[in-house]
């Protein structure tokens, strides 16, 4: 009934519009306006435009101021200082050019609206004109491409040899994270290793897996330069670091990396933004399906004497995972860098390996659902 | 030359043209399979709006959910069944509909509706033509788009679900049914109407080419071409062009999904299992895709670029200001469009130095697209404005083309766009560029192209209502997408809750929604007045706007073969508007110079 009533409102309302619109039309047919070159219409419309344009404007101004509470704080990153500026200025280059332009455009509409006594000035060219804003907004561009080109030859430089490494996976729909532990390089990998406690395909045939581990957290060291190394394992993914203004998409089969230094610690942007809970977040920015807009992570910028300590509590992944000790080769099991648990003969390795064949379709939802 | 030859056997066509008079063509042959290129244009545009329809519904389903994450859209479920779980959409229903909408407007609306209609409608009668070069390859360009146009409607109500993996269906992801439904039955139906479509365009692209320059009436040489003829050749020239790059990377998607090879695939474990694929590389289908995505933009844009130059030219009473730096700047972006494509690419682990290369190649593109918009408002100046629906639309593409255009600036620069890429400042930005300024492009050549098309005129009334709702209903919804986009949301997420960094702009994303209602809702509006004036609107006369171009030369409702006598020779270019001199405030291209001595220039003669 209720459904009803409103189909029956709606299709009056139409009615009457329909009316209106008939009665306009003949009010026009009996006035002669159809006659006439142009209608009183012209004019609202030509007045239309500026004032139009100047409401927005003034909406404009008032929402930027309101909407600066919602952009992301200073960049926690170096680069991310430097690209900040850049857009900011290029923001005032672009706004200016926008209000010159509307501004002409909307006053012309006024200004040249049609006058019967009139006739247009027949102007089909002048070249320096012409000439002058070719060059001036090629001599614009080529200042911004100088600064762009400085910054992104800079963020895209190799790492410092004194980076901390990270290595970054994504797959549907979760980060995981590695470190490489002592030795300080994260061990090779093989995608046919994959199974649902070695996520990352860890071989353990290379020595420097050993001691690496994967934490539950990102943590880096505040101002020291921190390299990722990006990988996805099924399909495109992108790490972003909104705070860090840091992206790069994650490859399968092709190692991407970015690298930055962190300016401010998760306390000092608790700090900074007032809010006591903050906490740096990393996001996916390449679709990747039904779990895209859930790939959270979470990343802390620690005090470097703060870091150290964590780097300290943290267990190798095959301390945590004996089983896999028996993936190690005899030769190298002394290389191990802990002590080694009496082998438990009861539990087969592989009996966590393979998972059992689901059905793909349920697996992909259930996945979606954690 | 070739005009020459057209010319000399132009009269024998006339002859043959009052044969055509008497003999009566079948229902079929005039109105389904017709090798007319007035009706061929009135299918596409028909079929455009039908694609824009679709895909504008598609976006206010994915806005409801985007400005209403929590409202319970239960109602929708006798139209979205098993898509709608508990109240709320699909997470990957979502991304369907967003993929959709992309493809839809990009290539059904934006490439098909646009240059379709027009290129098709307006080139033969604007060169002097009687038809294209080729009118069966003609209908065979829609009746390949109408296929590949069901494959793509069918796809949208099958149970695994449309595509899904964006619009630029990146594999893996588009690659692996494993990873996602949609790129299952979904996927196939997305590849193979895609391929058909790309055939489609290319028979219309050569056919364009082919008719612009064989056969120009007399006198049309290329330096008197009106600037519409110029934008749809172009567009033909990078469809040719582009494309069958595109249907090369569509093809080894395909031997990807279906044939076990290893082009875009590597090193993949999904779903609890290693797939054997090895040595592949997704980056290169992102290159062989921008290949064609880029040069693409242009496609949908410059054709609405020319229509809108004829548009204010005529209803400024002026010449269009730098007739020839016009020509050059759509030369110069013709050519730069094929080498900017790995902008889209910056971030995706491409050599840091190509990223160099490309954002200078990028920036250079502004400088004629710059000149354009400098030109069209100082075609304006010192005009006579008649602000009929068309010239509304065209100031409306012209204000969007720039507002939309500067922030390329912006992403064009690939320092600034390691934060901005894949957020929603992106989608501000192409939206209003390209998408906008394009539908606009084409809204404008609607109602200016009217008469020509139905013998009738549309509402002007309803058309200034039109106007003025979509042009800040359309600001309303993207400009503050800019704003999002700063605050660094990422495009194509179903939700922002799960992130504290966000959780902000909420009720501006419910304002865009309520904004994307009311700029749709208002093309309804459109719809009647379109539909209504084909029956019953005021009958117009041949020509409405005083314009200058030959189309207006024919009747009313131009019959087969345009020209009912013979092709009008052309003397002189179509922007004399306002000649200092003369009566009337134009002189239509048919004019010779001695008939009017009174308003002819030094250098002005018929053997010139």
């Amino acid at each position: 009934m209720n459904s009803f009533l409103i189909g029956l409102s709606v299709l009056l309302v139409l009615v009457i519009l329909f009316l209106i619109f008939r009665v306009q039309t003949l009010i026009s047919v009996m006035k002669g306006t159809y006659q006439k070159r142009v209608s009183f219409s012209n004019n609202v419309n030509a007045f239309l435009f500026p004032i139009t344009f100047v409401l927005g404007m003034a909406l404009l101004v008032w929402y930027s101021a309101e909407a600066k509470k919602f952009y992301l704080p200073e960049s926690a990153s170096l680069h991310g200082v430097k690209t900040d500026n850049l857009f900011w200025i290029t923001i005032y280059v672009i706004s200016f050019a926008f209000l010159v332009t509307h501004v002409l455009m909307f006053y012309f509409t006024v200004k040249y609206k049609y006058d019967e006594n009139r006739k247009a000035t027949f102007y089909p060219d002048n070249h320096k004109l012409e000439f002058a804003w070719t060059i001036v907004p090629a001599i614009v561009l080529t200042v911004l491409i100088f600064f762009g080109y400085t910054y992104w030859s800079q963020i895209t430089s190799p790492a410092p040899k004194d980076a901390v490494v990270i290595e970054v996976m994504g797959k549907q729909f979760a980060w995981q994270v590695r470190y490489p532990g002592k030795d300080g390089v994260i061990g090779k990998y093989n995608f046919k290793l994959i199974d649902a406690t070695n996520e990352f395909g860890m071989d353990f045939t290379d020595k420097n897996n050993f001691d690496d581990f994967v934490p539950r957290e990102i943590h880096i060291p505040k101002g020291s330069p921190v390299l990722l190394k990006i990988r996805a394992r099924d399909v495109l993914h992108s790490v972003f670091l909104p705070h860090f203004r840091v992206k790069m998409d994650a490859v399968p089969g092709m190692p991407t990396q970015f690298w930055f230094t962190p300016k401010y610690s998760t306390a000092d942007m608790k700090e900074i933004t007032g809010n006591p809970d903050f906490k740096y977040e990393l996001a996916c920015t390449e679709i990747c399906g039904r779990g895209h807009y859930a790939m959270r992570y979470i990343l802390v910028v620690d005090e470097p004497e703060d870091y150290q300590k964590w780097l300290a509590t943290q267990e190798p992944w095959l301390k945590v995972n004996p089983d896999y000790i028996s993936k190690v080769p005899e030769r190298l099991r002394s290389l191990i860098p802990f002590e080694l648990a009496p082998a438990k003969t009861e539990t087969p390795a592989d009996s966590t390996a393979k998972p059992v064949a689901v059905p793909t379709d349920s697996l992909s939802k259930v996945q979606a659902s954690l | 030359m070739s005009s020459i030859d057209i010319h000399a056997h132009s009269s024998d066509a006339h002859g043959h043209h009052d044969e055509h008079e008497h003999h009566e063509q079948s229902f079929i042959q005039k109105y389904v399979f017709s090798e007319d290129h007035k009706v061929i244009a009135k299918q596409f545009l028909i079929s455009g709006l039908f694609w824009a329809l679709i895909g504008g519904s598609l976006s206010a389903i994915f806005r409801l959910q985007l400005g209403f994450p929590n409202a319970n859209i239960e109602w929708l479920k006798p139209l979205l069944g098993e898509w709608i779980q508990n109240g709320k959409l699909d997470p990957e229903f979502y991304l369907a509909l967003v993929t959709m909408h992309g493809t839809i407007m990009v290539f059904f609306v934006l490439t098909a509706g646009l240059s379709g209609t027009f290129s098709n409608f307006l080139i033969p009668l604007q060169i002097g033509a009687r038809d294209m070069a080729s009118g069966f390859l003609n209908m065979l360009s829609y009746w390949f788009f109408f296929l590949s146009s069901c494959l793509m409607f069918i796809s949208l109500f099958i149970e695994t679900g449309p595509a899904s993996g964006g619009w630029v269906i990146y594999p893996p992801l588009s690659a692996l049914p494993q990873a996602m439904p949609g790129s299952g039955l979904g996927m196939t139906l997305w590849l193979s109407s895609m391929a058909i479509f790309i055939v489609s365009s290319l028979l219309g692209s050569i056919n364009y080419i082919s008719t612009v320059i064989n056969m120009r009436t007399k006198g049309m040489t290329f330096s008197r071409l009106p600037l519409t003829i110029w934008s749809f050749f172009l567009t033909a020239i990078i469809g040719v062009l582009s494309f069958p790059v595109l249907l090369s990377a569509a093809l080894l998607l395909i031997f990807d999904r279906s044939f076990g090879t290893s082009f875009y695939l590597s090193e993949i474990y999904v779903a609890g299992q290693a797939l054997h694929n090895v040595g592949g590389s997704p980056i290169l289908f992102q290159h062989l895709f921008w290949f064609l995505g880029h040069p693409e933009v242009y496609i949908v844009l410059l054709p609405a670029l020319g229509i809108t130059s004829e548009i204010i030219s005529t209803n400024s009473r002026k010449p269009i200001f730098g007739y020839k730096a016009m020509i050059f700047s759509m030369l110069g972006i013709t050519f730069l469009s094929f080498i900017v494509w790995a902008h889209h690419m910056f971030v995706t682990g491409m050599n840091p130095f190509l990223g160099s290369v490309f954002m200078l190649l990028t920036l250079i593109i502004a400088v004629p697209s710059a000149v354009k918009a400098f030109n069209y408002i100082t075609t304006l100046w010192k005009g006579n404005l008649v602000f009929t629906p068309a010239m509304l639309f065209s100031i409306g593409l012209v204000s969007f083309f720039i507002s939309g255009g500067v922030t390329g600036i912006i992403l064009g620069n690939a320092a600034l766009d390691i934060q901005l890429h894949d957020t929603y400042f992106v989608v501000a930005h192409f939206h209003l560029v390209m998408g906008s300024a394009s539908f606009f492009g084409f809204l404008a050549g609607v109602y200016h192209w009217f008469p020509k098309m139905f013998g009738r005129m549309m509402d002007e009334k309803l058309g200034y209502i039109h106007f003025w709702f979509s042009f800040i209903g359309i600001y309303l919804v993207f400009f503050p997408m800019h704003y999002i986009g700063i605050a660094g949301f990422p495009r194509r997420y179903y939700s922002f809750t799960s992130y504290e960094a966000f959780s902000t702009f909420g009720d501006l994303n419910s304002f865009i929604s309520i904004a994307a209602f009311f700029a749709l809702g208002a093309q309804l509006i459109f719809g009647f007045n379109f539909f209504y004036s084909i029956f019953k609107g005021r009958k117009a006369s041949e020509n409405p706007w005083r314009s200058n171009t030959l189309e207006w030369t024919t009747p009313v409702l131009p019959g087969h073969g345009n020209w009912p006598g013979e092709i009008p020779q052309v003397y002189r270019w179509p922007y004399d508007y306002s000649k200092p001199g003369a009566s009337e405030d134009f002189i239509p291209q048919h004019i010779p110079y001695a008939a009017t001595p009174e308003s002819n220039l030094p250098f002005e003669s018929d053997n010139a």
